[in-house]
């Protein structure tokens, strides 16, 4: 420490104060530096920056040369994620100028909104359990759950939209509250835990979609394909736009909203939330003061269920209109997005919010990219997961950047006690 | 040895530990470090121990200047450390422990037992501590597992012997014991560090007496300075030991228990059919050594654990086998034995943690909503009636001294409307000042005519508090007496004796 000079001392201090009092500059460190990995995987995958750097010993430009090639394809990729996933500042200006095209130059933030919608619902889900201490790893088959549920109410009973649309959505909540409650209910009377218990359910609800789907009247009548009926209009989550605007973000934006705000009620303002919490936090404290930890286990997965499986019928009311085998399966699994993007927002409903539509703002991004310059969508995920990893393990962050987590600090300094 | 520490300092932070702190241990001197938790002593002994390095300072062996990368260092020179949480494997022999991490080995790596068995008796004969090598470390009595320790801190030859709080889990005659060990071993030369805040032991083995307070060395004393004297240097202020108590009518049975039985963890019945009544304006100190079943008669009180038989009545109403939340809204108050474990949620604020178990009760919430103005109200409000020091109401739990963290939960506890107060272990690891305090608060409970069980095994707390003690050994209550009895007496009792 002495070695230091003054300025370095509290440049640092500096630094530490900002990093101690933003838990959203560690973030926003992880994700600069998931880029900085991004651009480095870039490099070493790209034959034509490779090829440029294998010369550059052959004449004196060579190495500006590789440099400038190196930037140019970087650049590039990065430059169509964010055009492709925000804004293209061209068709912006064009549109602003002319007063036209609006509808493309839109798109790629309609995209982002409206992938971003349903991953938002669920991870909300999966971050109130976590802050409950349950790991709900099966919000992926609550989700396919609530989608099949928003699609048997949506499809097979014919109401006004006033009374359509919100039973609809109920039906989704119920579905993913369903499958929620047989882990809660194994976890809350027998002990089983729920991370075997949720995980395995997924895939029994991905098996019972396709039954679904193929042996019930829910199927598509008269198709032998595994599709469903599809949604009345009275029972779909518009486009925001109307659907000439071209743009798919839908009304289900504001029930994300609305997800958002209840979320942050129940955790910092109500009673049970703060029991959730306290059940998180400190589970023998919790029994000690009275709380039931056998409700509490059932109501946690009643909310992060419900919520999932809002997601599911969200997603399904307001792209598709109808489920298929497929819904939600692999690469569309946003159930298991959610569990990561749900640590990325530290369990709190704004941070997942943001969280969210970084997710999903890379994803649309990413197919841009792949598109305009041919280098793999993995390298989205490649950033995702950095990032993730990043915000999980604050150490590597600090180490990197030099900084100390001094609240951290302070507070296992204390808890371990200097002096007893 | 002579072992010098000069001008130590050490930094967490922005928080100095230790400022600049000197001391010399000559050699066959058993030197007590005397000061209140988070004064800095084990920060001092882990720098002497090589686990923490200081910022400033140096530590001199024989006049020779040293300085440890690591604990290992630090044994080589001939420094020994029991800590406070004894550190060995409990299905393990106790030759396999001593020996752990320097094995003798025979040929192909195998553990040789009998040399190891050989130089335990060795080391016991040598300096007379008297251990089985082939016991099994789980089946000991705690006295003797600290000697275990002392054993395997003296095997690596050590000449500094540093004793971490080392009574803390030990009867009245274990620590008997263990002072007379610390004699024999400081007259055969070996230098001892004995590090503590309890006065009397203090007073009965010390040769010389630092105090340290807020990480400075505030003075060297004798054993001769007075116990109020010695309490005055550590706290800062002078501190009354002894709490007053008036004579208070007593009335009907708050707290009852016939026959209660109760098992442990393990299934075995830890609470043999306890029969007790602590009425109304009365506190009754159940003393006894840990692990003879206060822990689970607690628990089974307070609804944590099922009565197996037997009843437990609250001011009159059976509320045997309730749900803790039952008991709560009874009347019960109750600080918990383990204060970080069951009595709060370290993350959380000081504000939530004093609405812990009452956060749905008005006028805390209302319809299901939490009212934070009330809840911001009562902390303020509590915070200046029990005198927690805290930066502010909205701080982590986990941020507050020990001391502090237990006047949350008093403070919380009291707070309520209560037919009988019980209180485990209310003062474990406790400075002195906070001690006073939270005696108090107690004694104050009573006089106002509440019950107060206090589960302690603590024998000066048990004597300062009780109007009437009970003596629990083995899952029974051994001794119902008054405060008047003897500590011999009672100390007896603990061990089981009648």
């Amino acid at each position: 420490m002495s070695s230091l000079t003054p300025e370095t001392s509290v440049r640092r201090a500096w630094w530490r104060r900002l990093f101690a009092q933003s838990p959203t500059v560690l973030a926003g460190l992880a994700i600069l530096l998931g880029f900085v990995v991004g651009a480095f995987v870039i490099i070493f995958t790209s034959p034509v920056v490779l090829r440029s750097w294998r010369h550059i010993f052959s004449s004196g430009g060579a190495i500006f040369s590789a440099l400038k090639i190196t930037a140019d394809n970087v650049g590039a990729a990065y430059r169509a994620m964010f055009t492709g996933s925000v804004i293209s500042p061209n068709l912006l200006w064009h549109s602003l100028s002319t007063g036209h095209g609006w509808s493309t130059t839109l798109t790629p933030l309609s995209e982002t909104l409206t992938y971003a919608t349903p991953l938002l619902i669920a991870s909300i889900g999966v971050g109130i359990a976590f802050q409950t201490g349950i790991f709900n790893i099966g919000a992926n088959g609550q989700a396919i759950m609530g989608g099949i549920g928003g699609a048997a109410v949506g499809s097979m009973i014919h109401v006004p939209m006033g009374l359509h649309l919100p039973l609809t959505l109920l039906a989704g909540v119920l579905g993913g509250v369903v499958v929620g409650l047989v882990p809660g209910l194994l976890k809350a009377y027998t002990g089983a835990h729920e991370v075997i218990v949720t995980l395995m359910f997924n895939y029994v609800v991905a098996a019972f979609l396709i039954f679904a789907v193929l042996s019930t009247p829910l199927q598509q009548p008269g198709q032998s394909n595994d599709i469903s009926r599809t949604i009345d209009g009275s029972a779909q989550l518009p486009p925001l736009f109307g659907v000439a605007s071209g743009l798919r973000v839908s009304y289900g934006i504001f029930v994300a909203a609305a997800v958002v705000i209840f979320a942050w009620w129940f955790l910092e303002r109500s009673s049970l939330g703060f029991e959730f919490r306290v059940t998180g936090q400190n589970p023998q404290a919790a029994r000690a003061s009275g709380i039931n930890a056998r409700f509490i286990i059932i109501a946690v997965f009643c909310v992060s269920g419900g919520l999932a499986g809002l997601a599911g019928t969200v997603q399904m009311q307001s792209t598709t209109h109808y489920v298929d085998g497929g819904f939600l399966i692999g690469n569309a699994g946003i159930g298991f997005t959610a569990i990561t993007v749900a640590l990325l927002g530290r369990n709190k409903p704004v941070g997942i919010m943001w969280g969210s539509i970084l997710f999903a703002a890379l994803g649309v991004g990413g197919r841009a990219m792949q598109a305009a310059t041919g280098i793999p969508l993995d390298l989205a995920t490649i950033i995702q997961s950095f990032v993730v990893l990043l915000v999980a393990t604050p150490v590597m962050i600090t180490e990197i950047f030099r900084l100390r987590h001094v609240s951290t600090q302070r507070i296992q300094l204390a808890t371990q006690g200097w002096g007893s | 040895m002579r072992v010098e520490l000069r001008n130590i300092t050490k930094r967490f932070g922005s928080f100095t530990a230790n400022d600049s702190i000197s001391l010399t241990v000559e050699p066959g001197q058993i030197h007590c470090l005397l000061g209140e938790n988070g004064a800095g002593k084990s920060t001092l002994m882990n720098v002497l121990f090589g686990l923490l390095h200081p910022d400033d300072g140096e530590i001199l062996l024989d006049g020779e200047r040293v300085s440890f990368a690591n604990s290992g260092e630090a044994v080589r020179h001939g420094i020994g450390m029991v800590h406070q949480h004894f550190m060995l494997v409990p299905v393990f022999s106790v030759a396999e422990n001593v020996v752990l991490g320097f094995e003798p080995t025979k040929s192909l790596n195998r553990l040789d037992h009998e040399t190891a068995r050989r130089e335990i008796r060795d080391l016991s004969a040598k300096y007379g501590l008297d251990v089985d090598p082939d016991a099994i470390v789980e089946s000991l009595p705690v006295g003797v597992q600290q000697r275990v320790e002392i054993l395997k801190a003296l095997s690596h030859d050590a000449r500094l012997l540093i004793l971490d709080e080392p009574t803390a889990v030990l009867t009245p005659q274990e620590i008997e014991a263990l002072i007379d060990i610390m004699r024999a071993l400081a007259a055969a030369g070996t230098s001892i560090l004995f590090i503590t805040h309890k006065l009397k032991e203090v007073r009965a083995v010390a040769d010389v007496i630092t105090v340290i307070r807020q990480g400075r060395v505030i003075d060297s004393v004798s054993p001769e300075t007075s116990e109020s004297d010695l309490a005055a240097l550590m706290v800062g202020r002078s501190v009354s030991l002894t709490v007053a108590k008036e004579p208070v009518e007593l009335g009907e049975g708050s707290l009852e228990l016939r026959d209660v039985v109760v098992r442990d963890d393990r299934g075995l019945v830890a609470v043999n059919g306890v029969s007790l009544t602590v009425r109304a304006g009365e506190i009754v100190a159940l003393a006894g050594v840990q692990g003879n079943g206060q822990t689970e008669l607690a628990e089974a009180i307070a609804g944590m654990r099922p009565v197996e038989s037997g009843q437990i009545l609250l001011g009159g109403r059976d509320i045997t086998n309730n749900s803790p939340r039952e008991i709560l809204d009874a009347g019960l108050g109750h600080v918990p034995e383990d204060r970080h474990r069951d009595g709060l949620v370290l993350s959380m604020s000081v504000a939530d943690n004093l609405v812990l178990n009452t956060p749905r009760r008005a006028p805390f919430a209302r319809r299901g909503t939490r009212q934070l103005a009330a809840v911001n109200d009562n902390a303020r409000d509590l915070v200046q009636r029990f005198d927690i020091r805290t930066t502010g109401i909205d701080a982590t739990a986990g941020s507050l001294s020990g001391g502090n963290q237990q006047k949350v939960i008093v403070a919380r506890e009291l707070s309520r409307p209560l037919v009988a107060f019980m209180a485990s272990q209310p003062t474990r690891g406790l400075d002195v000042g906070s001690i006073e305090y939270v005696h108090r608060q107690i004694v104050a409970e009573r006089n106002a005519g509440r019950g107060v069980l206090i589960i302690s095994s603590e024998l000066d707390e048990v004597l300062a508090l009780g109007d009437r003690i009970a003596v629990m050994y083995a899952g029974r209550i051994t001794g119902l007496v008054d405060s008047s009895t003897s500590r011999e007496e009672i100390g007896l009792l603990m061990a089981g004796g009648s």
